[in-house]
């Protein structure tokens, strides 16, 4: 494998006294779709704006292509930005605002309209050249101003929560075509974004970031199923954690006692350690037939219905302070108030260390 | 009861109005007397007096520069009102706040004031009194009014449009050329034509600044010193007639909005 077209090495960024990003290692692969997942606060956005130039970081370095691209403005550097709000020219025509870019590389009029057309036509907008933005809806801005940024062929996309603005609807059927674009160009695609559906759904390489740090990275499939932290089982999915603490480790296996009893796992933890066990709600089992590892009865205290299948909010009856979320079929008969008994298979629990 | 508050202030109005517009309508009115005192019963209309104005090059020469003077002086302060908003808007700057109170401080000193600074000023500096010093002269009252303008309307959320363009390669001249600038017109415009306005019928600094050649308002001064005439009022329509036109061009460049 090459060089990546993007590393980010121990990267640490202040905004006077607050320390927004805490020695950021990371690289882009060339034709990538990378998601950086984390809620607001989390350093994602200043990650992409360091990307993109907008911000020097306090420490560290950015090599785009084996270029240190450090302090190089954004003027200068191989990257371009889908911005939140579009950030469309409101003067000038759909067209003049794809071919801005190609303007500044001094490219001519005809050249510059025909891959001005080329690049509408990509994004399913081939008709608007002649109108001013203000005259298309939030989701053909939003394809104008990929466009914009696609048209000059940039060696890595960066789009800052592109979708945000749009409502549910369209938000997902954006998700889809961005994704779609994405692999006809074969540009890489940084995507900064807070929903985590987004997130699984576009992402070749996530990256889960808290409190300026990168909590988990790697294909989403991984990340969901295996989160390494406590915060990425939460906020990639959400999960029933229990807590424990390891009392035993030998040959690979450690046992762990939580309030609901002691269970064995694989791993190599020593004793004494605090753990958590994750649990995602559609490996929780309701009722009589028992998975292998019994969590004692759980009292419902709400169930939603959510189309395809109902959510179940319960607490342990043996610890109150232990919430389960758990998936049903559609057609479960569970009700508010039940006491049932819940079990998963062992191979479904996810062993999480504490962080110290 | 009801209509007797009605009938009151109707009454006022039409007292505060006609406060304000009967001498200005007394002005054009005699402007077309056919006799030669502007003096009750009218006897027009005519136009002699306003030919007589155009006749009298003294009065059509002071025109001429008073035009010149009022444009050029405009796009000096507007360009640089437009530059210091800019720079106040989007760069972190030391004492902000203090500079931007400073830039907007003479809008409050009286047009006297600085005109007689300035004539100190030029007196000591070797710059002889001429339209030039007076078109100076306009910058300076008209530069923060612009300013604050333009200041006014450069809102937060331009700067993400700035930073596409910068991202797509702009030099920080292009930013401006070719995106903050068309994206201010409105405000530029009006700051342009509302100064123009001022400059056009300013008096005070015009008089203490310049000596052969000369504005419009002093060379009416000039006239009226001689006593009344209907020609005296018609320059005065003319004057008024040019003021209104700048006025309305102000109010539809910052009045007109485009749907967002």
């Amino acid at each position: 494998m090459s060089a990546p077209l993007v590393d980010i090495s121990s990267v640490s960024h202040r905004f006077g006294q607050h320390t927004v990003l805490k020695n950021v290692s990371l690289t882009i692969e060339p034709g990538s779709y990378t998601i950086l997942l984390g809620p607001s606060g989390s350093g994602k956005t200043t990650l992409l704006s360091i990307l993109g130039g907008f911000v020097t970081p306090s420490e560290g370095k950015v090599l785009i292509r084996g270029e240190d691209c450090t302090a190089v403005p954004p003027a200068k550097r191989p990257t371009t930005t889908v911005f939140q709000d579009y950030a469309l020219f409101p003067h000038m025509s759909v067209g003049s605002n794809v071919g801005f870019g190609l303007r500044m590389r001094g490219v001519d009029g005809a050249t510059r309209a025909a891959r001005a057309r080329e690049a509408l036509a990509l994004v399913g907008l081939a008709t608007a050249f002649d109108k001013k933005p203000h005259q298309l809806s939030g989701g053909q801005r939003q394809r104008v101003a990929l466009a914009r940024a696609l048209v000059v062929e940039p060696a890595v996309l960066l789009l800052d929560e592109p979708l945000g603005a749009l409502d549910l609807k369209l938000r997902r059927q954006m998700q889809d075509e961005l994704k779609a674009i994405q692999k006809r160009v074969g540009t890489a695609f940084i995507h900064v974004t807070h929903d985590q559906e987004e997130a699984m759904a576009l992402a070749d390489h996530c990256v889960v970031m808290n409190d300026g740090r990168i909590e988990d990275e790697g294909p989403p499939e991984r990340v969901y199923a295996r989160p390494a932290t406590r915060f990425s089982a939460t906020f990639m999915g959400e999960s029933t954690l229990i807590s424990g603490t390891v009392t035993e480790a030998k040959s690979g296996k450690i046992t762990v006692t939580t309030k609901l009893g002691s269970l064995s796992q694989p791993g190599t933890l020593p004793a004494g350690s605090t753990v958590a066990l994750a649990i995602r709600p559609e490996h929780l089992v309701l009722g009589a037939a028992a998975g292998a590892v019994a969590l004692g009865m759980v009292k419902v205290s709400d169930v939603v219905f959510q189309g395809s299948f109902k959510r179940v909010l319960g607490t342990s009856t043996t610890d109150p302070a232990l919430h389960f979320i758990a998936k049903v079929a559609a057609a479960s008969a569970v009700q508010p108030g039940d006491v049932v008994a819940v079990s998963c298979d062992a191979g479904d629990i996810i062993l999480l260390a504490d962080q110290t | 009861m009801r209509a007797l508050i009605r009938l009151v202030s109707g009454l006022y109005a039409i007292a505060i109005y006609g406060f304000i517009f009967l001498p200005v309508v007394v002005l054009v009115l005699f402007s077309l007397q056919a006799t030669s005192f502007p003096i009750p019963p009218f006897t027009g209309p005519s136009l002699r007096w306003y030919e007589a104005v155009l006749a009298d090059t003294r009065l059509t020469s002071a025109l001429v520069n008073s035009l010149l003077v009022a444009v050029v002086s405009s796009a000096v302060a507007v360009t640089l009102g437009f530059l210091s908003a800019w720079g106040f808007a989007r760069f972190a700057l030391p004492g902000s706040g203090l500079m931007r109170g400073l830039i907007t401080l003479p809008l409050t000193v009286s047009y006297l004031i600085i005109g007689m600074g300035l004539l100190v000023l030029f007196n000591w500096t070797g710059v002889p009194k001429s339209l030039l010093a007076a078109g100076i002269g306009h910058v300076v009252i008209n530069l923060p009014l612009c300013f604050a303008i333009v200041y006014s309307q450069m809102g937060d959320h331009q700067i993400n449009i700035e930073r596409a363009a910068r991202d797509l390669g702009a030099p920080e001249w292009k930013v401006l050329l070719l995106i903050t600038v068309p994206i201010m017109a409105p405000a530029i415009f009006a700051g342009f034509f509302l100064s123009m306005t001022f400059s056009w019928d300013e008096f005070v600094i015009s008089f203490l600044l310049t000596r052969f050649d000369t504005t419009l308002p002093v060379e009416i001064w000039n006239l009226l010193r001689s006593g009344l005439n209907p020609k005296t009022n018609a320059v005065g329509s003319l004057v008024f007639a040019v003021s209104i036109v700048l006025v309305v061009l102000f109010e539809l460049m910052l009045l007109r909005r485009k749907p967002a």
